[in-house]
């Protein structure tokens, strides 16, 4: 019980509140993981945001089907032969067309067609500037002016698509839109959700 | 110290000795359920018979199928074998019988099972599908001695085979397709089942539990340390 | 270091936060001669937090709504991802928050921390405890089981039996002529947003009241009396920080220890925490066998069963009920001893003590089990045949509960008192 601060005692007493610290500090960090992963997704939210089925086989060429993945709309796009052509032409229209931002297709349709099949497109209906649904104007000319060649418009700040969901230069929006995972489970019949595995392509 | 340990002891604990028994109205004797959380083949049996005999006209949908990996099932396996009343193994165990319809067939609701073994404790589940008997003065033809008068009947009396109540002892009165020991197997599967499902985290709580405690004790070391160091300034 | 200092004064011109630091912590003396239950009121605020924390994180998944109310609480037990953690911290701090409070009350009546000058600071702890037992209540509706919703209904109840306005009160407070949505509703926002607005208030004034007046002691001498005549410093006082953070620092992790162990080895604590008929959801058709609150309120339920009907009345023990927790506003004024510590009372008033804390607890057993336990009291004996003899002894024990309080004045003066010395003991 003397009250001695010479060097060795505050050298312990440093140590031991260091140590004291360090360890608190892990332990409050691990008490925060249960509250941070509480946040995400629940299993319910996972079970209502599971992967869909779709059968293509309704879709007729050069027409687009809206079905809902995880409450967005995404679009199976079934393009025709003139449509796939064209979009080797587009390259000096668009922002990216070599596909450098890589996160906005899976692996698979990282090619000039950004689809498994070069026909079907399978594509997130919303625009990557501010989230609104762009608008379907896939016939060439009309009321988009005489130099479209057909793909989406988004009306809420004017971003340009094109028949394969590539961005336009001088649109607002950054970047291509998002071809969500998805895979043929048989011929005709489109899984969205769930990634095509690499040994399939 | 010695006192003040005492003390503590004397004001935290004592409900912790208390009765701990789950309440029950009647006052049968019932059997312990030796259950095994970490037997996962009797869990599976256990999820097997429930989804094939309750889940009829009990639902169970507060649980997911694809809870059932909890216990070594694969997805796969889950969606073959398992899934009669779901498309997809994210769902709910919820059954397909309306319970207006159900109310007229049997009197009661059947309740939904997902914490009875909560509510009710396995025990008394483990016993009150092993003491049905025949009793021609009910409705449906059965009764129970831990339930009595309940409104269910025996949905596994071709398993069990038909007992009855007399001099009051249960005796077989018709074997049924398992031998006694093989259906009070078949019982305690579907009760460990039922606990699981009642808390699927009872599986890992007391896995996480252990590091918890572990952690605790080393800080308890230090923080005494710490507090021994710092009182040495106080005379 | 010098930007530091820098950083400091600037802020420091704006908002006295080192003043604040040296007032509270640095420079604010307690005795040096606590004992192990002081840890409970730092304890009481960590515990506070806790359930703050919890709360909100629940609040994120629970819906209040009699429909969906029992179903989003097996939500958050097994699809949301920890869930059964939180949950279980949540059920589990509230029976603790109640140990904790009852061992620091305890701590305050047996070294007499409610005596002059310190009255205020007990009367807001009584009105915390009182807020907090309405939290725990309002609470406890929330899961929708059975317990809960027969636990709710027999307290609305007991507001009916008020002579004249009691129905209308009751159906007031239930916004329905039964429990139902309305009143699960109702609960839930007094449950998340009024009583921990209030709370928090009051544990501001009650620690605004403790660093006015400073910190009691085992011995109960006021350690201001003592100064060092320098430094105006009392000579039995040292600084809370560090000494006391460091052993509040002990405290804390063996509650911590605790609580952790029943969190996830017993969460349940065998139907006292989470009792088993609230596994069944709530059925206003089905009343369960028993109905016991949870442990918590077990000594006052006592006395609200151990009080007989007079006149057709209920009243009578609803009144008796509440009166024991209300008599604690005016236990300052009952006690008449000249020393604060039961280290100075004399064997009378220990007795009286022992007395109280026995009944206390033996009411609160009586409280979770059905009346008829112990059998009846055989006929042949006059005025209490027939009576439930567990009944009889509640009627005893509480008796001695208001005993305790009522003779105060009596005992405490007879009491023979020993010599206080001048300074703290070790």
């Amino acid at each position: 019980m003397s009250k001695k601060h010479n060097g060795f005692d505050k050298d312990r007493r440093k140590f031991l509140l260091t140590a004291t610290a360090v360890t608190g500090a892990v332990g409050i960090s691990a008490a925060g993981i249960p509250f941070v992963t509480s946040m995400k997704p629940s299993e319910k939210a996972k079970a209502a945001g599971a992967s869909i089925a779709v059968d293509t086989s309704k879709i007729e060429k050069g027409s687009l089907l809206t079905s809902e993945w995880r409450g967005q709309p995404v679009w199976i796009l079934n393009r025709t032969e003139y449509m796939v052509k064209g979009l080797s032409k587009m390259e000096k229209n668009l922002a990216d067309p070599q596909l450098k931002v890589t996160s906005q297709q899976p692996k698979y349709c990282q090619n000039l067609t950004r689809s498994i099949k070069p026909d079907l497109l399978v594509v997130v209906g919303i625009c990557t500037h501010l989230g609104c649904s762009p608008t379907a104007k896939l016939q060439p000319k009309g009321d988009m002016g005489d130099d479209w060649t057909g793909g989406f418009f988004c009306p809420c700040h004017g971003s340009k698509f094109d028949l394969a969901g590539r961005v336009y230069k001088g649109s607002p929006a950054p970047t291509n839109l998002v071809v969500p995972p998805h895979k043929y489970i048989d011929e005709k019949t489109i899984l969205i959700g769930e990634d095509q595995k690499e040994e399939t392509l | 110290m010695k006192k003040n340990f005492l003390i503590i002891v004397i004001f935290i604990f004592p409900f912790f000795i208390w009765n701990t028994s789950h309440a029950e109205d009647g006052s049968f004797h019932l059997d312990n359920a030796k259950i095994d959380l970490d037997n996962q083949q009797s869990l599976q049996r256990g999820a097997r018979n429930f989804i094939n005999y309750c889940l009829n006209c009990h639902s169970a949908n507060y649980m997911r199928y694809n809870r059932l990996q909890d216990i070594g099932l694969s997805e796969d396996e889950i969606n073959k074998n398992l899934l009669f009343t779901a498309d997809k193994s994210g769902e709910l165990m919820n059954i397909s019988m309306d319970s207006d319809e159900a109310k007229k067939w049997f009197g009661a609701n059947p309740p939904n099972l997902t914490v009875t073994a909560r509510s009710r404790g396995k025990d008394w589940i483990y016993t009150y599908l092993r003491t049905f008997y025949i009793d021609e003065s009910r409705e449906l033809g059965w009764n129970n001695l831990v339930y009595p008068n309940a409104a269910m009947p025996h949905v596994l009396w071709e398993l069990q085979g038909i007992q009855v109540y007399e001099n009051n002892e249960l005796s077989l009165f018709k074997a049924g397709v398992l031998s006694e020991q093989e259906y009070d197997q078949f019982v305690l599967d579907t009760t460990n089942y039922m606990v699981f499902m009642a808390e699927p985290a009872k599986l890992v709580r007391h896995k996480i539990g252990y590091f918890v405690l572990g952690f605790l004790v080393i800080l308890l070391i230090l923080v005494i340390n710490l507090k021994r160091e710092f009182w040495k300034d106080i005379k | 270091m010098k930007r530091k200092t820098n950083l400091m004064t600037w802020v420091d011109e704006r908002l006295p936060v080192s003043s604040f630091i040296k007032n509270h912590l640095t420079q604010y003396y307690a005795p040096k001669n606590f004992n192990f239950l002081y840890f409970f009121g730092a304890l009481a605020i960590v515990l506070f937090a806790l359930q703050i924390l919890t709360g909100i994180f629940l609040t994120m998944h629970y819906k209040p709504d009699a429909l969906y109310a029992f179903a989003s609480v097996e939500y958050i037990m097994r699809d949301v991802s920890f869930g059964w953690v939180i949950r279980y911290m949540h059920s589990t701090g509230a029976s603790l928050f109640f140990v904790v409070i009852y061992m620091h009350m305890f701590r305050a009546i047996i070294y007499g921390s409610y005596k002059q000058p310190r009255e205020l600071l007990w009367i807001f702890g009584v009105l915390m405890f009182l807020l907090l037992m309405a939290e725990a209540f309002f609470g406890y509706l929330l899961p929708w089981g059975q317990m809960s919703y027969w636990g709710a209904l027999v307290i609305v109840n007991l507001f009916a039996t008020v002579p004249f306005i009691g129905p209308d009160l009751a159906e007031w407070v239930r916004g329905d002529y039964l429990v139902s949505d309305a009143t699960l509703n109702r609960f839930f926002a007094f449950h998340v947003i009024a009583l921990p607005l209030a709370l928090a208030g009051l544990i501001f004034l009650h620690l605004a009241a403790l660093h006015s007046v400073g910190s009691n002691n085992p011995d109960g001498i006021e350690i201001k009396q003592t100064k060092d005549k320098k430094t105006g410093i009392p000579l039995d006082g040292i600084p809370f920080h560090p000494y006391y953070t460091v052993k509040d620092l002990i405290g804390l992790t063996v509650f911590l220890i605790v609580f952790t162990a029943i969190i996830f080895f017993m969460p349940e604590v065998g139907g006292y925490f989470l009792e088993h008929n609230n596994f069944v959801p709530a059925n206003p058709l089905v009343t369960p066998a028993h109905i016991a609150p949870v442990w918590y309120f077990t000594p006052f339920y006592s006395i609200l069963r151990a009080v007989p009907p007079i006149f057709n009345s209920q009243f009578p023990g609803v009144a008796a009920m509440g009166a024991a927790v209300l008599i604690l506003f005016i236990l300052p004024w009952l006690d008449k001893s000249k020393v604060k510590s039961i280290r100075y009372k004399g064997t009378l008033y220990k007795k009286w003590l022992a007395a109280f804390v026995l009944s206390f607890l033996i009411l609160g057993y009586l409280g979770t089990v059905p009346s008829n336990i112990w059998g009846q009291i055989p006929s042949f004996i006059p005025l209490l045949g027939g009576l439930d003899l567990a009944t009889f002894v509640a009627r005893i024990f509480t008796i001695i509960y208001f005993a305790f309080f009522v003779l105060m004045p009596f005992y405490s003066k007879k009491d023979k008192t020993k010599p206080v010395p001048k300074r703290v003991t070790s």
